[in-house]
């Protein structure tokens, strides 16, 4: 896919999203196959020390990963990696950034390396990672 | 020495997976894209598709054979995705294996110690070429994590 050449800077606006919903995560576990029931069942996660249920990681990372790709090429993404910082809430908002950190032009692509993060409305930060996508000109 | 550490190096055996379409779209919601590229007769993956290959492995594709680890006291620290090309497109069977590549322990925020485990996961197509590798960093807890732990 084609998309305007990349440049050093934010990746366009945020994308704010939320309240998280118990919903959101068990949509994201069917699709996904990881039926980890601290994800859904309030009593294993308490049995487990948790106070309550919480996100699945995975599930933020899928829309961090996808937010970029909506901007880059879904079909150019060569590398995506996160790190799972802080647990997020049913009730947390999310907001997702990308920051293009890196330009580099080879004789057919545009190689971009992006700083991502995925953010609580408390400032804390949920995931942080870097993507690298390939974007032909 | 953690409970995990007998594990460094095991494989599990072969999966096969297939990319499908439905499942591809299925993907795409819960993820919240609706790029048309996950749409349409010959629609592309998104970049962590790949963690739906856990509807493919079997009990005999584990690399933990018959001791996986208790899901009360694992979190899940990192995932990395590397593609050599664009992303699966539905319709490709991919050849996966699980190994355990590096297991390893760390001081934690709050003292105790923590162990650490990569597994990656190769995916490769028809003809033996790897398409694509998924490294996800396990972390198990000495004791019930709280609300503060440092991971998902």
């Amino acid at each position: 896919m084609t998309v305007s050449r990349p440049a050093v800077g934010p990746l366009g606006a945020p994308l704010v999203q939320g309240p998280l919903t118990v919903t959101d995560f068990v949509r994201y576990q069917g699709a996904s196959g990881d039926m980890n029931p601290i994800h859904h069942d309030a009593e294993f996660a308490r049995a487990a020390g948790f106070p309550s249920v919480f996100a699945v990681g995975m599930r933020q990372a899928g829309v961090l990963a996808a937010f970029v790709a909506d901007r880059l090429g879904p079909d150019n993404v060569r590398r995506f990696e996160v790190q799972f910082r802080a647990i997020a809430w049913p009730g947390d908002v999310i907001t997702y950034t990308g920051e293009v950190t890196a330009v580099e032009e080879t004789a057919t692509h545009t190689v971009c390396t992006v700083a991502v993060q995925a953010t609580r409305q408390t400032g804390e930060v949920h995931l942080a990672g870097t993507a690298v996508f390939e974007v032909p000109f | 020495m953690g409970q995990m550490s007998k594990f460094e190096g095991r494989s599990g055996a072969e999966f096969a997976m297939t990319v499908e379409r439905g499942k591809i779209r299925e993907f795409a919601a819960a993820v919240g894209s609706d790029h048309p590229l996950y749409s349409g007769d010959d629609p592309i993956s998104p970049p962590t598709f790949l963690a739906s290959s856990a509807f493919w492995t079997t009990d005999a594709s584990s690399p933990w054979g018959d001791e996986p680890p208790d899901l009360s006291r694992v979190l899940h620290g990192g995932q990395q995705y590397v593609f050599h090309g664009p992303p699966p497109r539905a319709g490709t069977v991919l050849h996966g294996r699980q190994r355990i590549d590096r297991v390893y322990s760390k001081q934690g925020r709050r003292g105790g110690m923590l162990e650490f485990a990569d597994v990656v996961t190769e995916f490769r197509d028809a003809d033996g070429r790897l398409v694509a590798e998924a490294r996800a960093t396990l972390v198990v807890t000495e004791q019930a994590p709280t609300a503060s732990a440092p991971a998902e």
